[in-house]
This record gives C-alpha cells, sequence and structure tokens, in this order.
C-alpha cells in the first residue's frame, strides 16, 4: 500500500512508557489530527515517525518499506518531514534563504563549493513560488527572526514543504502564535497540495475541527480512539478527557 | 616488581595531585557550567605564593603551603565575584576567550614579580627523607602526597555527603534552577565552591611542585592535562574526577616508566580514543 | 562592502611603498592572515570553536619544509603540498572532533596540537626538533621572481596567495556549501530535519581550513625559511582565534583587520618583552568578551545604532 503504517509501536524511555502498541495508518490526501492531553506521547510518536527517536518495538512502513531502523536524514530523502514544535529556523538567514536550504538540500547541491547558491533560475523560481504561496512576498528579504512569530511559523511550512514531502507531520503548528495570528495557520495548512498526507498534533481544537478530517486521540501513550470531528465530538470518553480538566 | 611498585607509588602520587588540582574545575564546570582555562593559574599562584613564603621570606614549607592556600582563595574570592558571575551566562566560545585572557594575565603578573624562571619550593627534613616500610623504601614526599590525596577525597565526600552545604551544593549541580526556586542561595554556594576549587588547586599546585614544576608558563603547559582528567572523568562527577585523576596518573607514569620516548604520545593517544568512544567520560551523565 | 577587498589590496599595495624596512613583518601579517581566514571558516561559517588551528598550519609548514629540502623547491607546489597535509591532517582529526561537542570537541582540537608538537619534538632526525628545520632554500617562484634578502619577492607572493585564499573563501560562502554551513551555525536540528548530512558537512568544513591552515603554514616555511615547534603550539591557535574574534566573525574582513590590528599592536607594544605582552593581549580578550563580543566590525553598526 502508499502511505505511512505503522504497526505495533512502542517507545519506553527507562521503565517509562511513553508510547504503546499504536496502530496508524495515513494514507496520501488524508488530513488527520492527533490530540491527547499533555504528556500523552504526542510529540514522542512524531519523533519517532521522523526517526529522531528509535522505536523500542513495533514496525515503522512507508509504501510497504520498513523504515523503522533508518536514520532522520534518510527518512527525509523517502520524504517524511516534520514541523517542529517550537520554531526552528535559521534566525539570521532571510526568509528566501531559510526556503531555498532545504531545496538545495533536496537537490544534492550541498557540496558544490563554486557556483552561488543563489544562482539557479529552476531553483529561485521554486523558492518564489513557495514565498508566493504562503503570503510572504514583502518579507522575503527580511532575517526571519524580525518576523512576527505566526508569520516564522508559515516560512517553517514553506521551508518543510520545500522537501517536497509526501508525509507531512505538523508538530503544533498554532502553538505561541497569538490568536488574531491564527487564521494566517489555517489558511496555510488548507492550502496544502492535495495529495499530500498531512498529520496535525494540536492542541487548539477550533483549529483541528476546521483542518482535519480523522481524529486520532491518544493518552498516555495509547490510542483511545479515532474517528471522523462529529464522531469524536460526541464521544463521551474524549468529552470526559477535555472537559474533566486534561486540556491545557 | 620494584618497577611494578615504582609505577604504582609514583602514579597513585601523580594521580591525587591531578586530582586536587582538577576536581575544582569539575565541580565549576558542573556547576556554573564555565569552561575555566584559568583553573591551572591557581595552581600557579598557590605555588607562587608558597614559593615567595618559604624561600623569599624564609618561613619554611608550612607556612608556605598556609600562605599559598589562603592568599590564593583570598585571591579567588573577588575574581569569583567580578570576573566570572559574568560570564558564566555566556557562550562557550567567550567563556573559553574570557577564561585564556585571564590565563595571560596570571602568567604576566607572575612573571612581573617572581620572574620566568622554575619557582622552587624547597622540601622540608620530613618530606625529604624516605621511609622505610620493612620490605623497601619509598620517599616520604610521595607518601604525603597520596595521603593528602587521600584525606582531600574523603574531605570532600563527607563535605558533599555529610553537611547541609554539601546537599544544597548537590542539588544546585543537579538543577540550580530548581535549587533557587527552594530557596538555596546559589550565588553564595557558586562563590564558595569556586574558592575551594581554587584552594584545592592552589593544595595540588604546591605539593606537586616536585612532579609539575611551577613556573609562569604553568597554567598553559599543563592545561590540557587537567581537562583531560575532567572531560574523562565526566563534568561535575567528584568521584569521576578521582577515578580519572588516578588512572591518567597510572597511565601516564606506566607509560614514562616503559616508554619514555613514546610516553606523551602513548598517553593522548589513549585519551583521545577514550573521549571519542565516551564522549561525555567514564562516569559522566549523558 | 563589495568594494572593502580592492580596499585592502590597494592598502597592502601601498603599506609595500610606505613601510619599505617592514616588509619582514608586513610578510607575517600576511602569513597570519591565511590562518585567522582558516579559522573563520570554521567557526564563522560553521559555528565550531577551535583552539587547534595551530596543528594544520604546522602540518603545512612542515610538509612543505622536507618537500623543499628533500624533493623540489619549487614555491607554488610546496604550497600545494603544505595544503594538502594540512587537509589530511584536518580530515583524520575531523572525523574524530566532530564527533563531540562544546567542551569535548574544543578539547581534542587542542590535544591533536598537542600531539603533533610532541611529534614534531620527538622526530627529530627529520623535523630537526626544538632546534628547529633549517635548511629552506626556495627557487624562484614561477621560475621568474627570486626571493630576496630584503622580502620584496616573499611580501608579493604572500599577498597574492591572501587574496587568491579570501576570494576562494568568499565564493564558497556564497556556494550552496557556504550556506549549509551557515545553516548548521544558525540551527543544527533544523539542517538534521531537512536531511542534510551535517556531520559530514563538519568534517568536509574543517578539511577545507586544513588545507588554507596548511597553505599558511607552507608559505611561512618558504618566505622565512625555517619552520619552529612554536608553529604547532597552543599560543598561535590562541592567538589566531583572538584576532578572529577582535576582527569578527563569519564575514571574511574581519579575519584581515582583526589581524593587522593584534600584529600592529603585538609589534609596537611588545615585541622584545613576551611577557608584558601577556599583559596587554589578556587585558584586551577580557575588555572584548565584555564590551564587544561581536568584535571590531560591529563598532561601525554600533556606533551607526543599527544592529548587528
Amino acid at each position: 500500500m502508499t502511505g505511512l503504517e505503522v504497526r505495533g509501536l512502542s517507545k519506553r524511555f527507562g521503565g517509562l512508557v511513553v508510547s504503546e502498541n499504536i496502530d496508524f495508518d495515513l494514507k496520501p490526501g488524508d488530513r488527520k489530527a492527533l490530540i491527547g492531553p499533555n504528556g500523552a506521547g504526542k510529540s514522542t510518536f512524531a519523533n519517532l515517525v521522523t526517526g529522531i527517536l528509535a522505536p523500542s518495538g513495533g514496525e515503522i512502513r512507508l509504501d510497504g518499506r520498513d523504515i523503522s531502523r533508518m536514520g532522520e536524514a534518510h527518512r527525509v530523502k523517502l520524504g517524511i518531514a516534520k514541523t517542529f514544535q517550537i520554531t526552528t529556523l535559521f534566525p539570521r538567514l532571510t526568509v528566501r534563504d531559510n526556503i531555498r536550504m532545504p531545496i538545495l538540500e533536496r537537490e544534492g547541491r550541498g557540496y558544490r563549493l563554486l557556483r552561488r547558491a543563489d544562482g539557479e533560475a529552476g531553483i529561485e523560481a521554486e523558492v518564489q513560488s513557495l514565498i508566493d504561496q504562503f503570503e510572504l512576498g514583502d518579507l522575503a528579504d527580511k532575517p526571519v527572526r524580525d518576523l512576527a512569530y505566526g508569520q516564522q511559523r508559515l516560512v517553517e511550512m514553506a521551508l518543510t514543504l520545500a522537501l517536497k514531502p509526501r508525509i507531512l507531520i505538523l508538530d503544533e503548528p498554532a502553538a505561541g502564535v497569538p490568536s488574531s495570528e491564527t487564521s494566517l495557520i489555517t489558511r496555510a495548512i488548507e492550502r496544502l497540495p492535495q495529495d499530500l498526507a498531512v498529520l496535525i498534533i494540536e492542541h487548539d481544537m477550533d483549529l483541528v475541527f476546521r483542518v482535519a478530517r480523522k481524529i486520532v486521540v491518544l493518552v498516555q501513550g495509547r490510542i483511545l480512539t479515532e474517528g471522523t470531528p462529529s464522531e469524536i465530538a460526541a464521544n463521551a470518553q474524549v468529552r470526559e478527557l477535555y472537559l474533566g480538566g486534561g486540556h491545557d | 616488581m620494584d618497577l611494578f611498585l615504582n609505577i604504582l607509588v609514583d602514579g597513585v602520587a601523580y594521580g591525587m595531585i591531578l586530582f586536587m588540582i582538577a576536581v575544582g574545575l569539575s565541580v565549576t564546570m558542573g556547576l556554573m557550567r564555565v569552561v575555566n582555562l584559568a583553573h591551572g593559574g591557581f595552581a600557579l599562584i598557590g605555588g607562587t605564593l608558597a614559593h615567595w613564603a618559604a624561600q623569599d621570606l624564609g618561613l619554611g614549607y608550612w607556612a608556605g603551603l598556609a600562605v599559598a592556600l589562603a592568599g590564593t582563595m583570598a585571591i579567588a574570592l573577588p575574581l569569583e565575584r567580578v570576573i566570572y558571575r559574568r560570564i558564566y551566562g555566556f557562550g562557550e566560545l567567550q567563556q573559553v576567550l574570557a577564561t585564556i585572557g585571564l590565563t595571560f594575565l596570571m602568567i604576566a603578573t607572575v612573571n612581573l614579580w617572581q620572574g620566568s624562571a622554575l619557582l622552587t619550593i624547597g622540601l622540608p627534613e620530613g618530606l625529604n627523607r624516605v621511609v622505610d616500610l620493612g620490605f623497601r623504601t619509598l620517599p616520604a614526599h610521595r607518601l604525603a602526597v597520596i595521603a593528602a590525596g587521600a584525606l582531600v577525597a574523603l574531605g570532600l565526600w563527607a563535605l558533599l555527603d555529610k553537611t547541609r552545604f554539601g546537599i544544597r551544593l548537590r542539588a544546585a549541580v543537579d538543577n540550580r534552577d530548581i535549587a533557587s526556586s527552594l530557596g538555596i542561595d546559589t550565588g553564595l554556594i557558586y562563590m564558595a565552591t569556586f574558592a575551594l576549587g581554587a584552594g584545592l588547586a592552589a593544595l595540588g599546585g604546591v605539593l606537586g611542585a616536585e612532579l609539575l614544576p611551577i613556573d609562569a608558563y604553568y597554567p598553559l603547559r599543563y592545561m590540557v592535562l587537567f581537562l583531560i582528567v575532567v572531560a574523562v572523568g565526566g563534568m561535575g562527577s567528584i568521584a569521576g574526577s578521582f577515578a580519572a585523576a588516578l588512572g591518567l596518573g597510572l597511565l601516564e607514569t606506566a607509560a614514562r616508566y616503559l616508554a619514555p620516548d613514546l610516553a606523551t604520545l602513548t598517553f593522548l593517544g589513549l585519551v583521545t580514543l577514550l573521549l571519542v568512544i565516551r564522549p561525555n567520560g567514564l562516569l559522566g551523565r549523558v | 562592502m563589495r568594494f572593502l577587498p580592492l580596499v585592502f589590496v590597494a592598502l597592502a599595495a601601498a603599506a609595500f611603498f610606505v613601510f619599505p624596512y617592514d616588509l619582514a613583518f608586513l610578510t607575517r601579517i600576511l602569513i597570519m592572515i591565511v590562518l585567522v581566514l582558516s579559522v573563520d571558516l570554521i567557526l564563522g561559517y560553521a559555528g565550531v570553536p577551535t583552539l587547534g588551528q595551530a596543528a594544520m598550519y604546522g602540518a603545512g609548514a612542515y610538509a612543505a619544509g622536507l618537500f623543499a629540502i628533500h624533493v623540489w623547491a619549487d614555491p607554488v607546489a610546496g604550497l600545494i603540498i603544505g595544503g594538502l597535509a594540512g587537509a589530511a591532517l584536518a580530515f583524520v582529526s575531523g572525523l574524530i572532533v566532530m564527533r563531540t561537542h562544546g567542551l569535548t570537541a574544543i578539547m581534542l582540537t587542542i590535544a591533536v596540537a598537542q600531539i603533533c608538537l610532541e611529534i614534531a619534538n620527538r622526530a627529530r632526525d627529520i623535523t630537526g626538533g626544538a632546534e628547529g628545520l633549517r635548511g629552506i632554500r626556495m627557487e624562484p617562484v614561477l621560475g621568474l621572481f627570486a626571493f630576496d634578502f630584503i622580502g620584496q619577492t616573499g611580501y608579493w607572493y604572500a599577498l597574492i596567495v591572501v587574496c587568491v585564499v579570501f576570494a576562494a573563501l568568499a565564493v564558497i560562502g556564497r556556494a550552496p556549501f557556504g550556506m549549509s554551513l551557515r545553516g548548521i551555525h544558525e540551527s543544527r536540528d533544523r539542517m538534521l530535519a531537512i536531511g542534510a548530512p551535517v556531520y559530514w558537512r563538519l568534517v568536509l568544513a574543517y578539511t577545507l581550513g586544513g588545507a588554507v591552515a596548511g597553505i599558511g603554514g607552507a608559505l611561512a616555511a618558504q618566505i622565512t625559511q625555517l619552520v619552529s615547534l612554536e608553529t604547532l603550539s597552543f599560543t598561535l591557535s590562541a592567538e589566531a582565534l583572538i584576532m578572529l574574534i577582535l576582527g569578527g566573525t563569519g564575514r571574511l574582513y574581519g579575519a584581515v583587520i582583526g589581524t593587522v590590528l593584534f600584529m600592529t599592536v603585538h609589534h609596537l607594544a611588545a615585541a622584545n618583552d613576551p611577557f608584558n605582552w601577556l599583559f596587554v593581549i589578556g587585558g584586551m580578550v577580557l575588555a572584548m568578551v565584555f564590551f564587544l563580543p561581536s568584535g571590531l566590525i560591529s563598532l561601525g553598526h554600533a556606533l551607526k545604532g543599527g544592529r548587528k
């Protein structure tokens, strides 16, 4: 099959179980959200999928191929990309330089010593089209550290998308973004390429219900339930979890 | 058999010196997270003060040692307040630069005062003889160094394990934010620890002057050696420093006895290898 | 800023005519600029602090010196040999150093230089030990320009090498490789997340830096006709780092400004008294760390009220 398949995935830190026997699928075109209280293991799950952490057990397959033991860089090449929970950019480089960097890596230009980094028309056109897609035109030549946080999140999404991933994981894309700027994020997610498989890890329920077509609820490292937004909204266990004080 | 015993005694004595000098460095690095390349300078200051008191003033070895300890700590306290406190928050590179600058100032000061020649500290009668153990004789100085090192190790263990200061210090090493939120005055602990570390370096410098001779360039010459002890033992670990200092002392001594031409190379090569395998040191925390 | 390199070259050319009796000193500055530029590639571009760049400089110096004595005394060939020696040493040690971070990495760079110093000191038959490697007699540059005892040829030769190295590093800085080093400097995590082989990039940067330092060492060996153990000393590594920080990192011309300033102060303040010189340098470094953390080239920006 195509897409991401996770089977029986688990992760322990010493005696602490943070992911237990997780089964999870993500197919092209999916818009899934992963929600759950703090400490449920959402970020751990994302890090297991991207290869920042090694699993203690279980399997991660991409298009039927086992990638559980592959390193981060290798998985990026195969098409798995993730934005960070805390914005992780190149703060003193411009928006344009930030977005160009992953394209240069993707195209295998990283060891070139002589040609200018911004000297390839094809790459520059791609950088420009990402800048346009995320409406960053006015800011393109500013260092990203001078941008508002919501705009930095957009740069991060543009930068991640520049890797041409097939699986995109957005780790709390709205975290730390003032509510006046969250609509920027929502709109950017809605405009992602249709065939991209997207997993959103998010606390902001408004955003989740607006963009997700399926929601997976994670509690204490296990999957509690999975369903459409309306099913999840009606689920008694989930309501208790969130209304019972588990939501932060 | 004689050779083995010689290596053992000299190596352990050498290791104890390394321990006394490096333990303060290890704790300040673990506690204040400061890369202090000037730490050897405190051993130099101690050695210089001891030389001045013992030789120039003619007060003798023991008074020289006392002057060295008191004087070095008296210099370290204001230095911590004025210089080090400001660089705790700096990046590694800035710390490296600041402490190199400080090292240069220490060297220049000692030179201006005492010149660049070897600063000897004559051993007293009691340390200059050999002790007959029945089956063989050993130099008293080596035995005294070993005893002093063992006492320092025991004393530090007691200080850390049995006193309020020790509990607070360990809390501050583990997590300084939590420690200060518990109302522990970390500033005071830093200063006391820094001065103690400097004092121990002075002690090691004076006692070890027979093995690591004192002159103005001392802090640069032995900088790598002290850093290696800390790196191998793991930053902030007193037990680690002790094990590393003894191990490295024995290793270098053995190399010097068995293959004098290749001793330094063997030593540095093995240490580099160790750090490649275990970048956080033998007992270091990950 | 685009014309700054041309201004440097013009000033360097003018210096030749203004200070005809100080050519030896001016040439030493040029040689040192090559070493400091190599540190800028590693620290300024890639953000890796090093206190052992003298290892590669010394390796280049000994390699070029030995090559000239035993094989071929052609200067340009000697530069290539020096560069290769520096690169080889940097590659091997870089494989180790780049696996670690922070203090351990800094210490390993110091340790590598110590090991090289120890080897050079022990291998007296080959290197001359503490006496230094003597008897280097170079052929004319390109077979045309013989080295003269006033040092005129040496000066122009060194200036050309500095210009070539500067230009090469400027080109590399704007190329994808240089950008990726800046990326690693800014955010190693982000570079890993976009699939960049960070470790190998750093090893290559260290190797290139080693090549440049080796060329600097070769230049020194050819012009001074002597290689001493000091080429491998910790003090040289530390001074190179200080000169770079003094001028400002990551912009190449900071390396030039810092070196010229440091060497000039050294020349004036302390040429005959190395210990009092340590007062100057120690005070200078502390003042720099506390008052001017981004180096002299930030001074202009700070005065203009701009950001660094």
